[in-house]
């Protein structure tokens, strides 16, 4: 079911009209199904598996009593396509158009939980049906993801029945726009891309400017590899967007907004087109809106793929068609910011939380979290983690709480190593920061930073020094260039990091990485140069030894580094059989007769063909 | 896709190209706005189109060859009918995905960023398509392969050649 033509909306009776029908066409479901309908589910076919369904409520004749919902996503992205049956809240996984059959025949008509479908703990060895008790659910609070994987995305109805936009009301009926970002001080929300600014204050300060002519920007460009958090929300629930911009812009005084996603983003782009499309229909953008007097316009602008456009100025740029390089700060954007007038710019995330907020007050919102850092944070959990996918949590839960309880630790029965938090601009931190609170002063006091909320979990069978190497290769390439420390500064440090994974590092080169990591942080110009040297500083504060182990003995401990393996076979296990030479690409392996066979290690390209031919486990890597 | 020499053919793309950029110019489209478009029309923006372009935008050529090639989704060079993006976002890095550049290079004998001879695939590696959870993955076009093995690529490939070939 997605929007029906709702009519225009005139006023707030409207919406309450919207809410109360809306909640009676649904009551009289006795099921609802809802199928995500995530980017990673769409991945893993859930097209099929909702085509499936609806056909055979149909064939089942139950189309009065089962509601089908094509939701966002549900968080655990590692088991899709997922289905939810409420009421009992039974959770399957993994599901396909013949097991979603099943499903129907055998749960909805039948009454039996087919337990072998639904989520399997692999600790306990055991099926978890309903999703409250599934580990990875247990402790999350979800106040961002309120309505993310549990309403029908397309619905503007839906999302009105959640009090959504009675948010925006209250703001313009009950607390006036001082009191709306005095609210929003008093919950203690910072910005969630990164930076961690005090929303409120910054509202403020868009509010204080004088003129009339101001803009409101939401930053959806998401660019940390390993980061889908606000895909996440723009896919699940582009509406909540709608109405934190609609909040914001009435109370900063702007009434025009603009939504910044990046290209890479299609199905998020097409949602939220959509999503605005209604809105317009419903009169909740455009003039007059609900009869409050307030004009809002809201426009999606595209990327065209610059990680650097994550930046607030170089985004500025960007909307504006430029290329997109940073402006120089002050005049902070605040002040001079799209086409020179005062602009406010906040994350997906952040404006997602907005709307909430104003609903049930400040201190509510206040109540989850610790020290400076109140309410919850999205985390895109990924790597060699078990369940990887998108989690809320409150502030103040410790790093080990979110791999082990929530992901269910390492895949493949190997050990954790790292965690990597913030992208780029973050840093690694080991098994000893497990206990480590997960809040702004925490994770900078680290040398890692909250970041937008991407956390990769790396296993031990991962190199730190090629892992530095990766994000320095990232930056270097995403340089914008308008600015020397972050230009060339990156470079050399690039070039320094592909020396020592080639097994040529001096260990000079260790305190050169360092020194220019702290000029590079201290000079650079945006926020980019700034925080690009943090994986390099915290690897090597943090895994001193594999950076000593390339430069000094020239081995690298994970046996990752291809050009300093050496291959050896063991005479003693060698029977002879000359499979290894066979199969060698290079033919560097030589021998045969009574002679064990030998790699000549000038010749071996290290691609590992023999160890996976040798049924005698001969050979190993040194 | 032009092939050189086919003259009256060109003037005719490049009329389109500059009506399509006038009429998203007069809605107030900004430039990048307007590059997506053209190259959406025309396939990629070579110097002819930006020429046209900027005469449009009333810019200068430089502006709009600067905004051009800043952008990782402008090309100046053909495209090929699909494109494979393989990603190498940290995820993906983590998972393996070296190895799917590796093994694609060698599959379809062409290198990271160029066109198949054929004029198949563009290939290029991305640095994160957001499918984290699905790592290591591959887009093709808009659809996302995910936790793809060496030994599905063959197979995944060939697909894209068979319904080329029904569709002639």
């Amino acid at each position: 079911m997605t929007t029906r033509y709702v009519g225009r909306l005139e006023t707030v009776s409207d919406l309450e009209r919207v809410k109360r029908e809306f909640l009676d066409s649904v009551k009289d479901f006795r099921f609802t199904i809802t199928v995500c309908g995530g980017t990673g589910c769409i991945s893993s076919h859930c097209g099929d598996v909702l085509t499936a369904l609806r056909k055979q409520c149909t064939l089942r004749g139950l189309g009065e009593e089962v509601r089908i919902v094509e939701s966002g996503c549900l968080g655990l992205c590692a088991l899709g396509p997922t289905v939810l049956v409420e009421p009992g809240d039974t959770f399957y996984v993994n599901m396909t158009p013949e097991k979603i059959v099943q499903v129907v025949d055998k749960h909805i008509i039948g009454g039996k939980i087919q337990e072998e479908y639904t989520f399997f703990d692999e600790p306990s060895g055991e099926h978890v049906p309903c999703l409250a008790d599934i580990p990875f659910y247990h402790d999350q609070v979800k106040i961002v993801l309120r309505n993310c994987g549990s309403i029908d995305y397309a619905s503007v109805e839906e999302y009105i029945s959640r009090d959504g936009y009675f948010g925006f009301v209250k703001a313009v009926r009950e607390l006036g726009r001082v009191g709306t970002y005095e609210e929003l001080i008093k919950s203690g929300l910072r910005g969630r891309g990164g930076a961690g600014f005090p929303t409120g204050i910054k509202w403020r300060s868009g509010y204080d400017q004088p003129g009339d002519e101001k803009y409101i920007v939401c930053n959806g460009d998401e660019g940390d590899p390993g980061a889908f958090m606000d895909r996440s929300v723009l896919e699940g629930d582009p509406h909540s967007i709608i109405e934190g911009l609609l909040i914001g812009g009435y109370t900063i005084g702007a009434n025009q907004g603009f939504v910044y996603v990046r290209a890479e983003y299609p199905i998020a782009v097409e949602r939220l087109q959509a999503a605005i499309g209604v809105a317009y229909e419903c009169g909740l953008l455009g003039k007059n809106i609900l009869g409050t007097g307030f004009d809002f316009d809201l426009e999606i602008r595209i990327g065209a793929g610059a990680f650097v456009c994550g930046e607030e100025t170089a985004l500025l740029n960007s909307i504006e068609g430029k290329r997109g390089e940073p402006r120089q700060k002050p005049p902070f954007p605040f002040q001079s910011g799209l086409y020179g007038c005062p602009t406010i710019i906040n994350n997906v995330e952040t404006l997602a939380n907005v709307p909430v907020i104003i609903m049930r007050g400040g201190d509510w919102y206040a109540s989850y979290g610790v020290g400076k850092s109140r309410g919850t944070k999205v985390f895109a959990l990924a790597g060699d983690i078990r369940y990887s996918g998108i989690i809320e949590v409150p502030m103040g839960i410790t790093m080990g709480d979110i791999v082990f309880k929530i992901g269910g630790g390492i895949k493949d029965g190997k050990q954790f190593k790292a965690i990597q938090s913030g992208g780029p601009s973050g840093g690694c931190l080991t098994k000893d920061h497990l206990g480590v609170s997960v809040d702004y002063e925490s994770l900078s006091a680290m040398g890692a930073i909250m970041g937008s909320g991407g956390l990769i979990v790396m296993d031990d069978t991962t190199c730190m020094v090629d892992t530095a190497r990766y994000f320095m290769d990232f930056v270097q390439d995403e340089s914008c260039g308008h600015c020397v420390p972050c230009r060339i500064g990156t470079k050399r440090m690039l070039e320094i990091l592909q020396r020592i994974v080639a097994g040529k590092g001096e260990e000079a080169d260790l305190d050169m990485l360092e020194t220019l990591a702290n000029t590079i942080k201290d000079t650079a110009m945006c926020g980019l140069g700034q925080t690009a040297p943090n994986p390099v500083l915290t690897t090597l504060k943090y895994f001193r030894d594999e950076y000593e182990a390339h430069v000094i003995h020239k081995t690298c401990p994970a046996h990752v580094c291809k050009e300093m393996l050496v291959y050896v076979i063991d005479p003693e296990k060698c029977r002879r059989c000359g499979l290894c030479a066979r199969n060698c690409p290079t033919e560097a392996i030589s021998g045969g007769g009574k002679e064990p066979y030998v790699i000549n290690t000038e010749v071996c390209s290290r691609c590992g063909t023999c160890i996976a031919h040798c049924k005698f486990g001969a050979i190993s890597i040194k | 896709m032009s092939v050189g020499g086919d003259v009256i053919q060109d003037d005719q793309r490049f009329e389109r190209v500059r009506k399509l950029a006038q009429t998203k110019a007069a809605e107030g489209a900004s430039l990048i706005q307007v590059l997506h478009a053209v190259q959406n029309s025309y396939g990629y923006l070579p110097i002819e189109v930006q020429r046209i372009v900027a005469e449009v935008m009333h810019a200068p050529l430089g502006t709009v060859s600067g905004v051009v090639t800043f952008y990782s989704f402008f090309s100046t060079e053909p495209n090929g009918r699909h494109g494979i993006r393989c990603c190498l976002g940290t995820a993906c890095y983590v998972r393996g995905g070296v190895r799917l550049v590796d093994f694609l290079e060698e599959l379809l004998h062409c290198k990271v960023g160029h066109t198949t001879a054929d004029g198949m695939f563009k290939f290029e590696v991305a640095r994160c398509i957001g499918a984290c959870s699905l790592a290591p993955a591959i887009a093709i076009d808009d659809k996302v392969y995910a936790k793809v093995t060496t030994e599905e690529l063959p197979g995944i490939i060939a697909s894209y050649y068979e319904a080329e070939g029904s569709e002639q």
